[in-house]
């Protein structure tokens, strides 16, 4: 009798148990999933972040490289139309075109007629012209002697070079035709095509030809854009948190002004660009793409973020500390500017380099005032017209020559170092100076 | 107190730099706004102006012919443009904008023409159609293909239009309606092809407004697809889709003519010899306007005039016809440099 009930019992208790089991299986399987689906988001993630990371890198490394072409140059007297070379005015206009394509004629003497000498003269850059003139200027004791210089080739050359004109092509379908092949060709056997690190890349403004295109000028523009964007947003941004966390009184009014500071931080940029193009262009009458109206609707943009995180790391300081400065018997001044603020600096900052880099990346604002624009003088302050890097990337996204693609992608690389710079900044100085309590 | 000190110094900093820059000096750049179209070729005589003369380059941006126009007809003086450029004439409207807002005396320069092209891979076989045929394929309302009136566009593939066309679907990429291309190609092709119907020709007396509407619309089932302003990203679509079709500038045509090809359109291919002898039907003429007034007041404006319209930019072999525009003929060119060195001013359209 007991022992029926004992063994009812048991079986009871092993049914119990089967099932916890198999209810035990199904939940850790159940976490299993849920960890499985974390992993596969931030794998979809990454996946993504390769797949754009290799197609920059693997289009923009050849902007770094670029070919030039060695040249016997003569600087005859008779085709630059120059009598004296002290003369400043006949130096600026001589006809530097016509040294260069002497140049090539003496080093292809069996090329005549019209087309072929064109053909001819298309594969060095437009900017030999400029290199011939530039040397002649700083030395003009060089008039009526010739020296070997190397200047930049033609960017369809240069594709050629690095293999993304396919020379295996029919002629029809390839920019280059067999005529200039046969000329390549002979260049290249005589040692007379060099590779080299595209410097111009990095020196220059933009042009219209890829093989002249920098991104210096664009560089110039962001960061006096961003000087003034942290100048104005910084403190602005700063000072409001300070007073908002620490002075204002808690009423409707503060609310409603809190409500605000974070539904502008959901505004579109563009809406930004309007605001700068009518108040800031056609009221205040600040110049157009210029860089001091760039900073200034940057500025709108950013504050917000800043507001934000600058209250944040206001809130983070722990009561006790403000309490015990009062203690001491420290004004409530006192307290903020010499306690609250240096304990709350490291974590502004980081939100202030965060809003920075943002505003780095910004285009859309910046095409209502004008900085969207082909500007090839690298801006020397800030009223100067200049553009930015994104802009940079957009216009030349957006330009038919086939080289730009790679140049596109090359000032990609370029923004996304400034960025990971930033980035890192940000992260180093949380580390750095950050307390916790 | 230091620190109260360094932010009234950053104050007083920040006032000072923007008080400064309300007083800017006077403006010594020429700047340029209009057209994206005419901005490739512009952007080349800005760069070589500022490269052989003493003046700053220009400053170019692409807004568009209309946002341009637009610009430029706010008024004269430093904060406006001097210089538009069009993809298109001006029209009637904003002349009258230009005047009342005391932009009296506006200078026209034809600087040549711009085909569009009608394009699709170089692997696909060619194609031969019709302005009708281009209607056919893209509008939204067409003439029933069995009976009377006028249908939503029923063609799926090429072989419903002309039998002996491929049997592929219809995917086209084209501008979006923002761009003067799109402006072009509705009057150039659209417009035209329409009229070769009777069923929409006879209601061009009866109700002009549905005339004009059933011409112009694009269907939007998905056949005409708008790719954005973009061209480099419809020709590389093209290239990745063998039976697709697409439309863009000419110069587009001619950059990447390794990996696309133009279709013929009334038995003419885009090539710059059949543009510039004008058999070919899609070509469009490139203009600048030019505010008189600023003549004379920004500095270099005669110099950049005249390397613009000078021979060896825009005749025949200038370095503008390399990058793709079709050059006037000898007596446009010469009526047009006339024009330009007497700053004649438009008169009316």
């Amino acid at each position: 009798m007991t022992e029926q009930k004992l063994d009812a019992i048991e079986r009871l208790a092993s049914v119990k148990q089967d099932r916890l089991n198999a209810k035990l299986k199904s939940r850790y399987a159940r976490e299993r999933r849920f960890q499985a689906y974390g992993i596969a988001s931030i794998a979809a993630g990454l996946g993504f972040l390769v797949i754009l990371l290799t197609t920059i890198f693997s289009q923009g490394l050849s902007a770094f490289w670029t070919t030039y072409v060695e040249l016997e140059v003569t600087y005859d007297p008779q085709v630059l139309y120059i009598d004296d070379a002290t003369d400043a005015d006949q130096l600026r206009l001589a006809d530097y075109g016509g040294v260069v394509r002497e140049a090539l004629l003496s080093r292809f003497p069996d090329v005549s007629g019209r087309q072929a000498t064109r053909e001819l003269t298309s594969l060095v850059s437009n900017s030999a012209e400029y290199r011939v003139r530039e040397r002649l200027i700083a030395n003009p004791e060089l008039l009526g002697q010739s020296e070997r210089l190397w200047v930049l080739a033609d960017d369809d050359l240069d594709l050629l070079r690095k293999g993304i004109i396919d020379r295996e092509l029919p002629e029809s379908e390839r920019r280059i035709s067999d005529q200039e092949l046969s000329w390549i060709d002979s260049w290249n056997e005589a040692g007379e095509l060099k590779r080299r690190f595209n410097t111009v890349f990095f020196t220059n403004g933009d042009s219209r030809d890829p093989e002249t295109a920098g991104i210096w000028g664009a560089v110039v523009g962001s960061f006096y854009t961003l000087v003034v964007t942290l100048l104005l947003s910084f403190p602005i941004g700063v000072a409001a948190a300070i007073y908002l966390e620490e002075f204002a009184p808690k009423n409707r009014l503060t609310d409603i002004i809190e409500v605000n500071i974070n539904n502008l931080a959901a505004v579109p940029s563009i809406v930004f660009g309007l605001l700068g193009l009518a108040v800031f262009i056609n009221f205040f009458g600040l110049p157009r793409s210029a860089p001091v109206v760039g900073g200034l609707v940057l500025t709108l943009m950013t504050l917000p973020t800043i507001i934000i995180s600058a209250r944040s790391a206001i809130r983070a300081v722990p009561p006790s500390i403000r309490e015990a400065a009062t203690g001491l018997g420290a004004s409530k001044m006192q307290v903020t500017l010499h306690h609250v603020l240096p304990l709350a600096m490291p974590g502004m900052l980081t939100g202030t380099i965060i809003g920075m880099a943002q505003a780095l990346g910004e285009t859309a604002p910046l095409l209502m005032i004008g900085m969207v624009a082909f500007i090839v003088d690298i801006p020397g302050g800030f009223t100067d017209p200049s553009t930015v890097l994104p802009v940079q990337v957009y216009l030349w996204s957006d330009s038919p020559e086939r080289a730009f693609i790679a140049k596109t992608s090359g000032a990609i690389m370029v923004l996304l170092g400034f960025l990971a710079v930033m980035n890192l900044l940000a992260v180093f100085l949380r580390k750095k100076f950050e307390r916790r309590w | 107190m230091k620190k109260t000190m360094i932010g009234a110094t950053l104050v007083a900093a920040m006032a000072a730099s923007l008080s400064g820059t309300a007083f800017a000096e006077a403006r010594d750049q020429i700047s340029i706004v209009g057209s994206s179209t005419v901005y490739p070729f512009a952007t080349v005589v800005a760069e070589r102006f500022g490269q052989t003369t003493s003046y700053p380059t220009p400053t170019i941006e692409s807004t568009g012919s209309g946002g341009g126009l637009r610009l430029f007809c706010q008024g004269v003086g430093e904060s406006t443009p001097d210089i538009t450029n069009a993809s298109r004439r001006i029209k009637a409207s904003e002349l009258e904008t230009c005047a009342a807002n005391g932009v009296e005396d506006v200078v026209e320069v034809l600087i040549g023409f711009d085909g569009i092209a009608v394009a699709q891979s170089v692997d696909a076989t060619g194609m031969d159609l019709t302005k009708g045929e281009l209607f056919l394929a893209l509008a939204e309302t067409v003439p029933n293909p069995n009976g009377n009136g006028l249908v939503e566009n029923p063609y799926e593939t090429w072989s419903d239009i002309r039998g002996n066309l491929p049997n592929t679907a219809i995917r086209v990429f084209g501008p979006p309606p923002t761009s003067g291309t799109r402006d072009a190609f509705v009057e150039l092709v659209m417009e035209e092809g329409c009229g070769e119907f009777d069923a929409i020709a006879s209601l061009e007396d009866s109700d002009e407004d549905k005339f004009e509407e059933v011409c112009a619309t694009m269907r939007e089932d998905g056949a005409f697809i708008e790719a954005g302003e973009n061209d480099t990203l419809i020709v590389s679509r093209l290239e990745n889709d063998p039976t697709a079709l697409g439309i863009f500038g000419f110069s587009f045509l001619d950059q990447n003519s390794d990996r696309v090809k133009s279709i013929s359109v009334e038995g003419h291919q885009a090539t710059f010899e059949e543009i510039a002898s004008g058999s070919y039907p899609v070509s469009r003429p490139l203009f600048f306007y030019v505010k008189k007034a600023h003549v004379g007041v920004i500095p270099g404006m005669e110099e950049y005039l005249a390397e613009f319209t000078s021979r060896r930019a825009i005749g025949s072999n200038g370095y503008l016809v390399d990058r793709g525009l079709i050059p006037l003929d000898n007596a446009e060119y010469a009526r047009m440099k006339s024009d330009v060195d007497n700053l004649e001013p438009l008169k009316e359209l």
